[in-house]
């Protein structure tokens, strides 16, 4: 059985937010789509809407010609449709047949099949490549054996369409390779692949087509073989990548850099790392996922564990245990995870945004006027678009970041670091960040952007750093940057220097 | 106000239904914020209507005298659950408070002290030595890592079984000379209203001030709605932890202070379910259970709910007193269940 997949005018809100705007196109049986769009251009929430996590506001969604409404993943799953999401979804505590079997366990009279299970496990383990233990613990794999066995439990579901949400985010290159071969075969078995990455050297690889989606909306597609990176690239961002990128100063002469770090250890993700940051710089920081670059960040702040290595602030040697005495000797940290360590969803703007300087506000009691002033000059500042009396979940992603970004300023920081900072944001919000980091700079605070959107960096940055496996291993100047550099560094292909 | 009374969201724009643009977001009624007074009013009209004796100012100031000992231990264990922890060992903590002051103060009595003396120095011991228990506990949270339920249901079983030890599984009893100084402290009155009644306003007023007017108030609601973003916004988690636990300690010790006059004496079921009468006052004040928003004026509110009912099922014959816990127990569970909807 063949998967025709359209979707008709899809809309989805959540609470007064609109991610998806009426989304129009289908999905041809047995051919590897590549889902194109930055950050928060809605992809992620309509695959989830094809899997079933999640119900579309308006419009409909067919399967076979036949409008379907899905009760929840399970009935997707039914219909041979399965999404492997990007965090993958296993129970680390469980076996690897055990996770494949979650939910659909096989029994016999009141009592599980174990044997049952184990031997449909390996086969469907061996037919996808995994060579390790069916009866092992999924939390001692790595991340590319875990999502083996992801596809080998889809197979099991017998998928006819199988959604996968930037696979290759954690994988080695020879990793990448046994996943390519993969999806062929799993083409040539006539299932549908849905592919989402942002890295368009692989979308060109692997995909027959590619389709383009941009701030919630369905913008272009065309056969991968007829269309170019660079095409791709604009039609993602909707308009000529120049006019993105505010033109670049450069940084301010100064005798001793505003940021010196030697030979930090964050022990288990980032080995020796050293680096300058001069006043007025953008410095970018790019790298797999898992190289290390957040947590080395988290360790500069006394998050985590830190041996060794020094750290100077402008000339003066600091020791920061934690975030405060960060924050105290004039370094702030936003981090990628906006929900979960950057904003506080559930409670009000000003809330968030004054709680890093309370004592500020503070006379000895809290004052409610001066707290408000600085909600309001924020607002002005940062553009922030939203209600000022709601709390910060019901602002758009966009104006969500600038907030957070606001009340990462407040303590009026030398040094900012800014993690993924245009996460989950529209394209014109994402061009307002853009302008306010060279803002911030120009200002002679020194800005560090870590970043796994290449086109950002490359636009945005002085220099930029990749760290490969805890190290960093290269330092691109701007003259150089491009996406090829950046990724042959990333993954260790590179060769020249 | 600050502090953000109405129930919290955590589901994208799932909060304010008018989200972005000009639309200002409709402030529904919201049961949650104002029901604990709504549920005093009906069953202060409920109980009027039964018994021509509860609406009389001495049966109120019984009632409210009555409930100053809970309420004000009640006051420092929101901040706890506001902060996303817990504390089972307050009614033990007060027994322990009670006889080891009450030892202390029959020691020091047998010196060449005043009996004024003597009482006021028990008064700043059991204060200081709640302050010093709630410390510990904090400490074992915060640098021991241990789960907050953890901790203070070993403590629970400690400070009583301790103070059960020092009274010899009796009773130990204050020295009758310093019952009629200390006396007072209990049964005396100001201006018509009692003492425990000044004491338990004034401590209404300084938590509500600290709650929503001081960093430190923000910091615990900032820490119960998510620690970790907390953490990344260079609050010290672990000092603000520690304090709410110590002035939890220092509301018991307050709350033993004004206990010990009134029988003068401590004994292995002294302060028996404090913890859970603490507790359920909180909640029925109506702060989420979770942590991250709360409010004083409902759990005082809650607390005076929670004696209401003992007190109109003892003067009235319409539910048996012996059903008093039952009928908490509905309440409780009522408001739960009203605030489910919270994710």
């Amino acid at each position: 059985m063949s998967l025709h997949v359209a979707f008709d005018g899809i809309t989805k809100e959540f609470g007064a937010v609109r991610v998806l705007h009426g989304v129009s196109f289908d999905l041809q049986p047995g051919r590897v789509h590549g889902l194109l769009g930055e950050n928060g251009a809605g992809k992620s929430t309509l695959m989830k809407i094809l899997a079933g996590y999640h119900a579309p506001t308006t419009g409909t969604l067919s399967i076979g010609g036949e409008p379907v409404r899905l009760a929840g993943s399970r009935a997707a799953e039914e219909r041979g449709i399965v999404l492997i999401h990007q965090e993958l979804n296993l129970a680390d505590d469980l076996t690897v047949t055990q996770n494949m079997f979650l939910g659909h366990e096989l029994r016999r009279g009141w009592l599980l099949d174990e044997r049952a299970m184990r031997e449909r496990a390996a086969h469907a383990l061996a037919q996808v490549g995994f060579d390790g233990d069916p009866d092992g613990k999924v939390g001692d794999l790595i991340v590319a054996e875990k999502q083996l066995v992801e596809i080998a439990k889809a197979q099991l579901r017998n998928a006819r369409l199988l959604i996968m949400d930037e696979p290759t985010a954690s994988l080695t290159p020879s990793e990448c390779e046994r996943l390519f071969g993969l999806i062929d075969r799993l083409r040539r078995d006539g299932v549908t692949v849905v592919y989402i990455s942002h890295k368009l050297d692989e979308v060109e690889r692997i995909t027959d087509e590619v389709i383009v989606m941009r701030d919630g909306r369905f913008v272009a597609r065309a056969p991968t073989a007829e269309t170019s990176r660079q095409r791709m690239a604009t039609l993602m961002v909707g308009r000529e990548l120049t006019d993105m990128f505010p033109d670049r100063q450069p940084p301010q002469p100064s005798a001793r850099p505003l940021l010196s770090v030697r030979d930090v250890t964050v022990p288990g993700w980032a080995e020796n790392v050293s680096f300058d940051l001069q006043p007025g710089e953008i410095l970018g920081f790019a790298g797999l996922v898992g190289a290390g670059r957040t947590e080395l960040f988290e360790g500069l702040l006394g998050l985590r564990p830190r041996s060794g290595g020094g750290i100077e602030i402008d000339g003066r040697t600091v020791r920061l245990r934690n975030p405060r005495e960060a924050m105290r000797n004039g370094l702030t940290y936003l981090s990628e995870d906006r929900k979960g360590k950057g904003l506080h969803v559930g409670m009000r703007l000003r809330d968030n945004l004054t709680l890093m300087t309370l004592p500020r506000h503070a006379r000895p009691l809290l004052s409610s006027r001066s707290e408000t002033d600085a909600l309001d000059r924020a607002v002005a500042d940062f553009g922030i678009r939203g209600d000022p009396q709601g709390v910060a979940a019901s602002l758009s992603g966009g104006n969500q970041q600038k907030l957070a970004i606001a009340k990462f300023l407040q303590p009026d920081p030398r040094v900012f670091v800014l993690d993924e900072p245009t996460r989950g944001v529209d394209v014109g919000a994402k061009r307002d960040i853009y302008f306010l980091i060279a803002r911030l700079a120009a200002q002679g605070r020194g800005v560090i952007v870590i970043s796994s959107e290449l086109i950002e960096l490359i636009g945005l940055c002085h220099r930029v750093i990749v760290m490969r496996g805890r190290r960093a291993v290269a330092t691109v100047p701007a003259e150089r940057l491009s996406e090829e550099e950046l990724i042959a560094h990333a993954i260790g292909t590179h060769t020249r220097h | 106000m600050p502090s953000a009374p109405t129930p919290v969201t955590d589901t994208p724009g799932g909060a304010a239904a008018g989200g972005t643009g000009a639309r200002r977001p409709v402030r529904r009624f919201d049961p949650l914020l104002y029901g604990p007074f709504i549920g005093l009013l009906l069953l202060l009209a409920v109980g009027t209507a039964l018994n021509p004796d509860f609406a009389t100012w001495d049966n109120w100031m019984n009632v409210l005298t009555r409930t100053a000992f809970i309420g004000i231990i009640a006051i420092g264990m929101c901040f706890v659950i506001i902060s996303g922890g817990i504390d089972l060992s307050v009614g033990s903590m007060a027994a322990l408070i009670a006889g080891a002051t009450i030892l202390m103060m029959n020691a020091l009595s047998g010196l060449l002290l005043s009996s004024v003396a003597v009482v006021a120095l028990g008064m700043l011991f059991a204060v200081a030595l709640g302050g010093g228990f709630g410390l510990a506990h904090g400490y074992l949270i915060t640098r021991g890592q241990i789960e907050p339920f953890i901790v203070t249901l070993g403590t629970l079983g400690i400070f009583r079984a301790v103070l059960t030890w020092l009274a010899d599984g009796g009773a130990i009893t204050l020295d009758m000379t310093l019952s009629d100084v200390y006396g007072p402290v209990y049964y005396g009155s100001l201006l018509g209203i009692p003492i425990p009644v000044w004491i338990f306003a004034l401590a209404a007023l300084a938590g509500g001030l600290l709650l929503n007017r001081t960093a430190f108030g923000r910091y615990v609601q900032a820490i119960g709605s998510n620690e970790q973003v907390a953490r990344f916004a260079a609050v010290d988690v672990d000092r603000v932890k520690l304090l709410t636990y110590g002035l939890l300690g220092v509301c018991v010790g307050v709350a033993t202070v004004l206990y010990v006059p009134r029988l003068g004496s401590a004994s292995p079921t002294t302060g028996l379910l404090w913890e859970l009468e603490a507790i359920a006052a909180v909640i029925v004040g109506g702060t989420s259970f979770k942590g991250g928003a709360g409010r004083i004026a409902g759990t005082v509110v809650g607390a005076i709910l929670l004696s209401v009912i003992s007190n109109i099922l003892n003067l009235t014959s319409v539910i048996s007193v012996y059903l008093n816990a039952a009928v908490q127990g509905c309440v409780i569970i009522a408001v739960a269940f009203l605030q489910r909807r919270r994710p």
